[in-house]
């Protein structure tokens, strides 16, 4: 059983001033930390290889710093950690990124099992795991809140939907993304620690990748632009209500009856 | 689809770039400006180069845009209902193809009784809905979906596919706009429709604390998920011309990798997004949860909470406002304790009336607030309370007499 984990480093911060005069964005923070919603799909691997043996592999885009991840993933248990990383893969979207993620799964020789978090806390878009399974062309369920079974032939999956639950079952190769709170993603172990730390984190590059296209790659593969970044809008009517805090409350209830809201 | 290009003879090394990189991206090495991995192509140093040193390098690699044409709206249906984002959808359509004189169009895949569903969305001015109806469509699998809604557009060629952001659509929209080489904005909460047809799509990024502004320039059909409750409803048109179309669906559209083996509806409590009013608890909050679960009883509503409240165990997350959470729109909303950040206010500044009580005065709640209660919610919230219900009370006695 050979499963693969997805997983990004994001900016420990989602904190970003912009400047009024230029637009500009002023400099983000520096510090970075591992997806959280991704410690539950890496958790979720552990546990099916603890269930019924294989390897667990952690895939990344990103920076060299991406190998802090890499390092805290083998202290909770991975097995192998490889980074994509090329100044090409600068500038993705969705489908750049998507289809770099897959050609490094390509180069790993696929996977029985790959899963992924359900988003990331920076880009929040919810998309990378349904288009990694579809460079791939493998099924995949999306917002997995359980999984009900797993063996080596089959994974057997409960999906929420909003208002309806729905069990799945699919045949490997399949994609998963998982949802949070699917389980609680174990700390690091501090022995696990000190027996991976001459463990070797691979790098890729453009260079080792099966199709060597440059179109389809960082921002030049990417169908998408970023014309401008803005400060988000705010509303003007605000009313501030004086008096003592009692006189307050019966002010407000009053305004919102006047208004017709209660 | 571009390049980012340095020239080094036009370089005056001012180093404005390297300073104004917000990722840490630029530094000066022996053969000029270096870009490292950090970068984003985010276009800052290009507008900063006082000598366009910096600058894109446009490819060549457009699609035939006017090959493209309408805006087809993934119609998703939920239980056999269609889902309320719809009507959104086609409300939004509609606005942005008036501009370039575009048809809006619909695709609905399901079981018995889709084409009936279909039908309904004539009322609202859509021109052609394609229906695939199967009984191998029951239960959601993403393959044979992204199939359907596949053939479809390759068929019908448009230029924009809104699918709503919910969970189904974000999981299929990923497939659909790999499958055509295209690009995909997620949960867009402005669209606007430009005279050479490209749609330029507003969403927050960096966790909302700022919007970014994205097109769609040389790959068609453009792809946007919008959530629920961002756009305005449809009206309703007064004779309405469009018509259903049948489409074929082949056995191997219906042939999945994924099989279900039950679905089950959880029992319809009105979600969040459907109420009118709503009472939120932020951090300020915690110790008046129970009162505040009251002032909602009274409203006939729930109580939602913020991220951190959620996180600290007060609530699940069907009851989360914000980007993580849901994105509410009611006519009257109720902050208690919230400092509003904007990962919480962009999922809810759409809303009619917002009422802020908060100590803090230079909490951001305040700056989006059309009612703004200064002061210790502990104090202000019992009388509020006792007020509301004596008036509850009031109205009581009245009817009854």
């Amino acid at each position: 059983m050979k499963i693969i984990v997805c997983m990004k480093q994001v900016p420990a911060s989602t904190k970003v001033d912009i400047d009024p005069e230029t637009g500009n964005l002023k400099r983000a923070g520096q510090s970075a930390r591992t997806n959280p919603y991704d410690l539950y799909a890496l958790e979720c691997a552990l546990r099916i290889r603890e269930q019924i043996g294989g390897t667990v592999t952690v895939i990344t885009m990103g920076p060299a710093q991406a190998e802090e991840m890499i390092r805290d993933a083998y202290s909770m248990g991975a097995d192998e950690g490889i980074i994509l990383c090329d100044r090409k893969f600068a500038g993705s979207d969705v489908l750049a990124t998507s289809y770099t993620l897959s050609q490094g799964i390509k180069l790993l020789g696929g996977a029985d099992l790959i899963i992924c978090g359900r988003q990331t806390t920076d880009g929040d878009t919810a998309q990378i795991g349904p288009a990694v399974a579809e460079h791939l062309h493998l099924p995949h369920c999306a917002w997995v809140s359980a999984i009900e079974e797993v063996d080596e032939k089959q994974i057997t999956l409960r999906q929420d939907f909003g208002s309806v639950t729905q069990v799945s079952r699919m045949n490997y190769p399949c994609l998963v993304t998982v949802d949070k709170d699917i389980c609680v993603p174990r700390l690091p172990s501090y022995r696990l620690l000190c027996r991976t730390k001459d463990k070797k984190v691979r790098f890729v590059t453009f260079e080792d990748l099966p199709k060597k296209d440059l179109s389809r790659y960082g921002a030049i593969g990417s169908p998408t632009s970023v014309e401008r970044v803005f400060a988000p809008e705010l509303a003007a009517t605000n009313v501030y209500v004086e008096g003592t805090p009692e006189e307050k409350a019966v002010k407000v209830i009053q305004m919102l009856q006047d208004r017709k809201y209660i | 689809m571009k390049f980012l290009k340095f020239e080094a003879n036009l370089c005056s090394l001012c180093g404005a770039c390297i300073d104004k990189c917000p990722f840490g991206a630029i530094s000066m090495e022996r053969d000029g400006i270096t870009l490292n991995e950090s970068c984003r192509m985010c276009g800052i140093c290009v507008r900063e180069c006082p000598t366009q040193a910096l600058y894109f390098d446009q490819q060549a690699n457009m699609e035939d845009k006017d090959q493209w044409r309408g805006i087809l709206v993934y119609a998703e249906q939920e239980q056999g209902k269609i889902h309320p984002v719809v009507y959104e959808l086609i409300g939004e359509a509609r606005k942005l193809a008036a501009a370039v004189n575009y048809p809006v169009y619909a695709v609905m895949v399901g079981t018995a009784g889709t084409a009936e569903n279909a039908r309904k969305l004539l009322n609202y001015g859509v021109e052609e809905v394609f229906v695939y109806e199967h009984e191998g469509f029951a239960g959601f699998k993403a393959d044979c979906y992204a199939d359907a809604a596949a053939d479809c557009i390759s068929r019908l060629k448009p230029s924009v596919v809104l699918i709503g952001g919910t969970s189904l659509g974000r999981s299929l929209a990923p497939r659909l706009s790999t499958r055509f080489h295209t690009g995909l904005t997620a949960d867009c909460t402005k669209l606007e429709m430009r005279e050479d047809t490209d749609l330029v799509q507003i969403r927050p990024a960096f966790g909302g604390n700022i919007m970014a502004q994205i097109v769609i320039s040389s790959s068609r059909p453009q792809f946007a998920t919008v959530r629920y409750k961002v756009m305005d409803r449809a009206e309703k048109v007064a004779n309405p011309t469009g018509k259903v179309t049948i489409c074929p669906v082949s056995e191997k559209m219906v042939k999945s990798r994924i099989q279900v083996l039950s679905a089950k509806v959880l029992e319809h409590t009105k979600s969040i997004e459907e109420e009118d009013v709503l009472v939120v608890a932020g951090r300020g909050a915690e110790k008046a949860v129970d009162m505040l679960k009251e002032l909602a009883d009274v409203l006939g509503t729930q109580l939602c909470f913020t991220r951190p409240m959620v996180e600290n165990g007060f609530g699940d997350t069907a009851h989360q406002i914000g980007l993580s959470g849901r994105t509410v729109k009611p006519k009257l909303i109720l902050t208690f304790g919230v400092s509003g950040a904007i990962q919480f206010t962009s999922c809810m500044n759409g809303s009619e009336c917002i009422v802020a009580v908060n100590t803090d005065p230079d909490a951001p709640i305040f700056k989006i607030a059309d009612i703004c209660v200064k002061d210790d919610l502990y104090q202000v919230l019992p009388t509020m309370l006792q007020e509301l219900k004596n008036r509850k009370e009031g109205e009581q006695n009245a009817v009854s007499l």
